[in-house]
């Protein structure tokens, strides 16, 4: 009986990591979709900025309240880890809590501190829910937070570790009965700190109900896990592994500063000066300015697409949104990333990209939204996670305007202003300095 | 008022301590110019040796790049960067937070390297240097005043504290409004859109924003940039609180206050 258990526990766990690696990959291919732009400069600010705002949470605490219940979920998240180590560990051999015996008393701590974790885990997701679906939160219940496809993934995932917290603490608490009526393998610990509170439930329960209770607890909460992993790379909670290189990666310069074109500085001063321009450069190369599609953006701007959870600080943040104007940072960030996913499934069907006559330009974002941003990087400044939405705005605006003369009218008179009065009103050149004179 | 270009300490073989870069708001928009004026009268009280580039001066780009015309935004730079570096500019000083961003951050990559401050981070230095003195019991003593962060000063450079500490000289009550600072509401103007109409919405972002300014009951907004200028006192007119609030750049508060 216990080597089945041990060889089904074995396919399935090799299954799960297959699966989880496969996704990985296929994310990673269509990251690097994206063009190439170098961030690795100044490791030791990248470095600090992974210890502050990825691992330090730092956004987070502009609201104290929240921050320090998603570090539950966090911390939880990370040191309950350990203990599916020996979970693992417990599975592949055979063995029913392998470090018990080797760890004595230090174990009973251990699993003690697991099992408060557990407990704050489960509070905070279970606030967290009512946050999302009773006080209905306006940040988690605007625009493109009302479709059912975010909706559903948000509460999946907060079920998800309600079910698996319970689990974790039923199946200490069932082990705890079984230890107090000796049963067999069950190795004799202390009552372990929050699952002791629940023990007294299962109490009148005969041996063989206990074990068939323990079992399937201990075999839902890893299958569960596993599920939750291979669910992972298809939600919004893949912030849990991108927010790192997300940090890593982000760009140091001042925010205030654009992203230079240098194709079109080099064209602007061969026009200027023409002795300079290169003599065998081919005249009939094609530029294209500004992004149209996930293609035409960096690399950097789809991992953020990847890494956004959906909390919506920036759309709370942008003057745009809170004056209902169509824009919202935050379905910018979900569009890129449904566009980039149907782009990969694109090529998953066709080894390569075959046309699809659509574009992120328009059929997932729209002029109007882009039009509405006023570049002022409250998106920006709020994001837990380093995703600047407004440089994938900003890309898209640049193919508008040079690709489509796409502009209100008003910015054409702006643009033609500028180029020959060199000012964005109508007044002559010769007037700039006529404030001196009165 | 004594104002010379450039040129003028050029042909004289003289050279100015620092350019003032007068921006298109304050060369043309009439209220606007009342701010360049003022901080000319306070560069000329303090007695620092400032330049203009005058009529060789153009629009830096910022609204055309930020609008998504790069072409544009390249040649306006590579002239005023052509002509700054014939000058052999070494320090600007400008009272637009949009110049001040565009000069300091975006014209090095191109060739352009000054050293760029901020008409407010270059007023606290004067009153640290001891240079400029805020008289005692001057006009704003007392009254409530406000600060509004430009998204270009604030958000876009990290400049919070030096504005707030030019206002603290003046023994008036600074109160901050619900969002500020990092958290600061934009105007509505910046990314060019000072030069069409607001997207359609529920409401304009500056009656947005002059809702937080009447929020405080502060009777003066102190703002640093002519573009935020423009649209809090049309926010403040729409709700017919011109006569009691008066919108002013830190300049002018400054001019008044010596």
């Amino acid at each position: 009986m216990i080597i089945i258990q041990q060889i089904a526990f074995i396919i399935i766990s090799a299954i799960a990591i297959f699966l989880f690696y496969k996704k990985v990959m296929e994310i990673r291919r269509n990251i690097l979709i994206g063009k190439n732009e170098d961030l690795t400069d100044q490791p030791k600010k990248r470095w600090q900025n992974v210890m502050m705002n990825a691992l330090g949470q730092k956004k987070m605490f502009s609201n104290p309240l929240v921050a320090v219940l998603h570090l539950f979920v966090y911390v939880g998240f990370i040191i309950i880890n350990i203990e599916i180590v020996e979970i693992i560990l417990d599975g592949i051999t055979g063995h029913h809590r392998l470090f018990a015996p080797l760890l004595g008393g230090f174990y009973d701590f251990l699993i003690g501190c697991f099992e408060v974790l557990a407990f704050l885990v489960l509070v905070a997701c279970v606030i967290f829910a009512f946050r999302r679906n009773v006080t209905k939160v306006k940040r988690l219940n605007k625009g493109e937070l009302l479709e059912a496809q975010p909706r559903n993934d948000a509460n999946l995932i907060l079920i998800f570790e309600i079910v698996l917290m319970s689990l974790f603490l039923i199946m200490n608490a069932v082990d705890l009965n079984l230890q107090s009526l000796g049963a067999a393998h069950y190795t004799q610990t202390s009552p372990f700190w929050i699952s002791q509170f629940i023990a007294p439930v299962f109490s009148g329960l005969g041996e063989g109900t206990l074990m068939g209770i323990e079992r399937t607890s201990w075999w839902m909460h890893i299958i569960g896990i596993f599920l939750f992993m291979n669910y992972l790379p298809y939600s919004k909670h893949l912030h849990v592994i991108l927010a790192f290189p997300n940090a890593f990666y982000a760009r140091l310069d001042s925010k205030g500063k654009i992203a230079n074109m240098s194709e079109i500085q080099n064209e602007v001063l061969y026009m200027m000066q023409p002795e300079l321009a290169p003599t065998n450069a081919d005249a009939n190369a094609v530029m294209k300015f500004g992004a149209r599609d996930v293609f035409d953006l960096s690399w950097k701007n789809l991992m953020d697409a990847y890494s956004c959870t959906e909390c919506g600080r920036c759309s709370a943040a942008c003057p745009a949104n809170i004056t209902d104007k169509k824009l919202s940072p935050r379905k910018i960030m979900m569009a890129t990333r449904d566009r980039l996913e149907e782009v990969g499934k694109n090529i998953n069907e066709n080894k390569e990209f075959k046309e699809d006559s659509k574009t992120l330009l328009h059929d997932y974002i729209t002029v109007e939204e882009l039009r509405a941003c006023t570049t002022c990087n409250a998106c920006v400044q709020e994001c837990p996670v380093s995703i600047s939405p407004l440089d994938i705005i900003m890309q898209l605006r640049r193919n508008l305007v040079m690709e489509e003369s796409n502009a209100p009218q008003e910015w054409n008179g702006m643009f033609s202003n500028i180029e020959n009065n060199m000012a964005p009103w109508k007044f002559s050149p010769d007037d700039r300095d006529a404030w001196t004179k009165n | 008022m004594t104002v010379r270009t450039y040129a003028e300490f050029q042909a004289n073989n003289e050279t100015p301590e620092i350019l003032f870069w007068v921006g298109c708001a304050g060369s043309f928009d009439a209220r606007a110019q009342k701010v360049t004026k003022a901080f000319v009268e306070i560069l000329n009280h303090v007695g620092t040796k400032f330049a203009i580039l005058g009529k060789e001066e153009g629009c830096t780009g910022d609204p055309a790049r930020r609008a998504g015309n790069e072409f544009l935004f390249q040649m306006m730079a590579y002239n005023n960067i052509q002509l700054m570096n014939m000058y052999g500019v070494q320090k600007i000083v400008t009272t637009c937070p949009h110049c001040f961003n565009t000069l300091k951050n975006e014209y090095p990559e191109l060739g352009g390297n000054y050293e760029v401050i901020s008409h407010a981070v270059y007023l606290q230095q004067l009153i640290n240097e001891g240079k400029l003195k805020t008289k005692d019991g001057g006009e704003f003593k007392g009254k409530k005043i406000t600060y509004h962060d430009s998204c270009y000063l604030g958000r876009a450079n990290n400049i919070y504290e030096a504005p707030r500490e030019v206002l603290q000289t003046l023994d008036a009550e600074l109160v901050e409004m619900k969002r500020c600072k990092t958290n600061g509401l934009c105007c509505g103007a910046g990314g060019a859109q000072m030069f069409k109409e607001d997207e359609p919405g529920s409401i304009r972002i500056n009656m947005e924003r002059a809702k937080d300014v009447l929020e405080t009951g502060a009777t003066v907004v102190a703002s640093n940039c002519p573009f935020c200028l423009t649209m809090l006192s049309d926010g403040v007119k729409n709700n017919e609180k011109e006569d009691e609030i008066q919108v002013l750049d830190i300049a002018e508060i400054i001019a008044k206050s010596i």
